[in-house]
């Protein structure tokens, strides 16, 4: 870590949003990955109704999967959403505001979908 | 004395009412895209999770899932349910290849301004035909 305090921080150059960058599109890998396995299990033979549909998300490797999806995708919305406000946003109490209440939509959509998938 | 101080242009930020003025080029047009699909699908998260919700915990509520589509939900008429999954079902679609182009471009260094114009458009292409497909599917066109 370079420092970024006192009088040796590092005050210029890029660097700072490399962290963000790199866990948006390793998110996003794990969540194109999941479609496909999703996909996949849905267009195996079999008429669809509740029960395979409910059987795909029966396995726990599966339910695994959805829940390291499920954080991917609340980390992924968190950069992309931040971004949104940083662009377009400039009164910092607004800006907090608007950050704060996708931090607590992000969470509480996380925790309702986990909950969907291990309550079963 | 002759003023030789001279006249620089100043850029300010594109106010809101400048924006249908300027024309896009489609890496621009796909760009934008991806950040208004993003947020649509961000805001429109509960509903999603309410639909896996009651698709998964049983019988009954996976028939109130379905019927959702026909019958509606609460005072939406099931047409406008399609209709907001439809946007959801592009939104998937463009973010999705729009993601894929970006990591392309990110894996094998194809920036150039002929990459970046053609495979903007085969994303917007193909965003809107499978849209169309699977938006076929979804009102019972076959």
């Amino acid at each position: 870590m370079s420092t970024n305090f006192g009088s040796k921080r590092l005050v210029v150059g890029a660097h700072y949003g490399t962290r963000d960058w790199l866990s948006q599109r390793v998110t996003a890998v794990l969540m194109a990955l999941f479609t496909v396995v999703l996909l996949v299990q849905v267009l195996l033979p079999g008429p669809m109704g509740y029960y395979k549909w409910a059987g795909i998300f029966a396995s726990q490797w599966m339910k695994v999967l959805t829940f390291v999806v499920i954080v991917s995708l609340a980390l992924h919305a968190w950069v992309g959403v931040r971004d949104i406000w940083m662009d377009y946003v400039k009164p910092a109490g607004v800006r907090l505001a608007l950050q704060v209440f996708s931090i607590v939509w992000l969470l509480g959509c996380a925790g309702w979908a986990v909950q969907v998938i291990w309550r079963l | 004395m002759a003023n030789t101080l001279k006249e620089r242009p100043v850029y300010r930020n594109i106010h809101v009412s400048q924006i249908v003025a300027y024309r896009l080029p489609p890496a621009g047009i796909v760009s934008i895209l991806h950040r208004v699909s993003g947020a649509l699908m961000f805001l429109l998260l509960p509903f999603v999770i309410w639909l896996f919700d009651n698709s998964l915990t049983s019988e009954i509520s996976f028939d109130r899932f379905s019927s959702v589509f026909s019958s509606g939900l609460g005072f939406l008429p099931g047409w406008f349910v399609k209709l907001v999954c439809l946007g959801l079902i592009w939104g998937y679609l463009h973010h999705f290849i729009a993601g894929v182009r970006h990591l392309w471009m990110d894996m094998t260094h194809s920036v150039t301004k002929e990459q970046g114009h053609s495979s903007a458009i085969i994303t917007l292409a193909l965003s809107a035909l499978l849209t169309v497909a699977l938006g076929a599917k979804l009102f019972g066109l076959f």
